[in-house]
């Protein structure tokens, strides 16, 4: 295992009435890589994600981002902490201009949990505003600054959910199916533009079914089935893995 | 960086508003509205719905018990008439501070539950706080009586300062008729002002953002809590302004200004007017007011004289219909009124507005695809 590892799943479980949508899970992902997770509908993918934001607790283990016990943290907290999440189904403001939905984040960023901010306008914020139209140009979505980001299809709502987590600067990116419902085209936009954030050293947990994206992306693989991970190694060991053919790949193509 | 404190398009709004609340006493006369002590009460439930609207168009928190801070405002300003002066500036000092505070704490309770669940509490809130008044608050509220100034009253700044006057004063000068409303009216200015600054800032955006994804602002790093509870105490704060203006033009106070209906009526002149909206909160003020003043005035002599013209059976038949409508059956006509509104503009009045202008503009400008104001770059 490399030493620099800045994400730290321990012995996480996770109880719901009696389904273990999650037991043992060991995870740890060195700083600067992108560490893929894959694994049949069901297999607990989004589980694990709901524990490292925060939105569930586990039923036993913790999780460690650089030092920082997140477990028990308000989501908030561990967003602060340099944690952002792309949802699988997106979370966006649907009433506000895609403009302002990036712009939020990045008041959030530079003004922390709260900030009783009412001297100024909002148009007085250029340089936030500036750095919105930035990160919007380079997902592609600057055209559609002044919709409403509810008036978006699908996969343009996707591509702006990415540029609110991206505005941030995060230092983990966490990534539910960030290309589910996007056109090939778009897909590949969306890799290139994965592949450059790499190239600045942000750490990328990804979620995806669409192998050609993570084969694109990936420095390491873990197969989840049944709340197990299964196999764990570079992409071409897990392409190799009998068992990984039998309870994913395999099942799947 | 360069601080701009007010947009353009914001300036000419207030402008607009200013002068629209300005010329009441001009523009209201052909409704037979222009008498000071009902534009009063425009400006006072104007200042009451703006500030509610920050909290449930804004924010999209729906409290039903707003009218428990109307009332404590009403409350604190008349205490402080009879404690300390009858001028109108302390009053209302002391009036906006103590329903704040009753805001942070009757906030602080109920903002730990949202949509229905927050509006039940804060609809408990009120109705413990109404029976208080009638109850062990006597000694504070005069109980059933409702507080008023008797000539026992200390007034102890007044004593100091050897001013007997006994009626509400602004720096000597009594508030009386068009004094009055003009004093109403400059607050009313200046909370459209401060409301609309709060619209255009970050925080106002947080507050929007909020309403439109809670989940959202928390995976980005947002502390939602003191956000909601700030919209709540400045709304609070509103409504006890409101109340306590409503005290220096009567200088009386009772607690059925804190019942569950008079929290009612600013969710009505809200949606009536237009949730969400910086103006539309004050129209439908307006209009709820205006219909209680002159629908429940109407009575069965003025009908009759009104539908003269008509044979006498079916005068009779008209009168004794449409009787249920005004006077003391006018809140049959408001109902009527609502429902129009929310089933046929759902965004209220200023969505039919919204609409004429819209419809006004086609004609008129075939190559413009895009209402939308343009950033500048
Ligand atoms: N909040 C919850 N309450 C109860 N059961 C849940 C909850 N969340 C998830 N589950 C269950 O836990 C299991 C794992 O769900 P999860 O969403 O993590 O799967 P996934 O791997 O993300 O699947 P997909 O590829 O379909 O998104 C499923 O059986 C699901 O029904
Ligand atoms: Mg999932």
């Amino acid at each position: 295992m490399p030493d620099n590892v800045v994400l730290h799943v321990s012995d996480v479980h996770k109880n719901f009435a009696g389904l273990h949508a999650l037991s043992d899970i060991d995870l740890q992902v060195a700083e600067g890589q992108t560490h893929a997770i894959i694994g049949p509908n069901g297999a607990g993918k989004s589980t694990l994600l709901n524990v490292i934001v925060g939105r569930l607790a586990p039923s036993r283990g913790a999780v460690v981002f650089d030092g920082t016990v997140l477990t028990g943290r308000k989501p908030y907290e561990i967003n602060q902490i340099g944690i952002a999440r792309v949802f699988q189904t997106p979370e966006i403001f649907p009433d506000l201009t895609v403009l302002h939905n990036v712009m939020i984040p990045a008041l959030s960023r530079r003004d922390g949990a709260f900030r009783l901010n009412m001297m100024r306008t909002l148009d007085s914020e250029t340089a936030i505003r500036q750095e919105a139209e930035d990160v919007l140009a380079d997902v592609g979505l600057y055209e559609r600054r002044l919709a409403h980001a509810g008036a978006l299809s699908r996969g343009d709502k996707r591509r702006m959910e990415l540029a609110m987590c991206l505005i941030q600067k995060p230092r983990l990116l966490l990534l539910d199916e960030p290309t589910a419902g996007m056109s090939r085209h778009d897909t590949n936009t969306t890799i290139e533009l994965l592949k450059k954030i790499k190239s600045r050293g942000m750490t990328k947990v990804i979620i995806e079914h669409d192998m050609h994206v993570v084969f694109s992306l990936a420095d390491r693989i873990s197969v989840l089935a049944g709340g197990r991970i299964i196999a764990e190694g570079m992409p071409d060991e897990v392409r190799g893995d009998p068992r990984v053919r039998e309870a994913y790949l395999g099942g799947a193509h | 960086m360069n601080t701009i404190l007010v947009t353009r398009n914001d300036l000419l709004l207030l402008l607009g508003f200013t002068i629209a609340v300005l010329a009441m006493p001009i523009w209201l006369q052909p409704f037979g509205a222009a008498y000071p002590d009902l534009m009063q009460r425009f400006a006072i439930y104007g200042i009451f719905a703006i500030g509610f609207n920050i909290l449930f168009g804004l924010t999209g928190y729906l409290s039903f018990g707003h009218a428990a801070f109307f009332g404590v405002g009403s409350y604190a300003a008349v205490w402080s008439f009879k404690l300390l002066t009858m001028d109108a500036i302390p009053a209302l000092v002391f009036a906006v501070l103590i329903s704040g505070l009753f805001a942070l704490l009757i906030g602080y309770v109920s903002l730990k539950r949202s949509g229905i669940y927050f509006s039940i509490l804060t609809l408990a809130f009120a109705q413990m706080s109404y029976n208080l008044a009638y109850s062990v608050l006597t000694p504070i509220t005069n109980g059933e009586t409702g507080l008023q100034l008797t000539l026992a009253d200390p007034r102890h700044l007044d004593q100091a300062l050897g001013i007997s006057s006994r009626s509400p004063a602004l720096l000597g000068q009594p508030l009386l008729g068009y004094a009055g409303f003009y004093f109403c009216a400059g607050l009313l200015i200046v909370a459209f002002f401060i409301a609309q600054r709060i619209t255009g800032s970050p925080f106002g955006m947080m507050l929007r953002a909020i309403k439109s994804n809670q989940t959202r602002m928390h995976y980005t790093g947002f502390n939602t809590r003191p956000y909601t509870l700030a919209a709540f105490v400045i709304s609070g704060m509103y409504a006890g302004l409101a109340g306590a203006l409503l005290a220096i033009t009567d200088p009386l106070a009772g607690a059925e200004r804190m019942q569950w209906a008079a929290s009612g009526e600013v969710v009505l002149m809200t949606i009536l007017g237009g949730v969400g909206t910086l103006v539309g909160p004050v129209i439908g003020a307006w209009i709820i007011k205006y219909f209680e003043n002159i629908f429940s005035a109407f009575n069965e002599g003025i009908l009759h004289r009104t539908f003269d013209f008509l044979p006498d059976g079916l005068e009779d038949a008209v009168v004794l219909v449409t009787s249920k409508f005004v006077g003391e059956g006018w809140h049959l006509t408001l109902g009527l009124v609502f429902v129009l509104i929310v089933v046929f503009l759902p965004g209220g009045i200023m969505e039919g507005v919204r609409r004429l202008v819209h419809w006004a503009r086609r004609p008129a400008e075939p190559g413009r695809a895009s209402p939308r104001p343009q950033p500048a770059e």
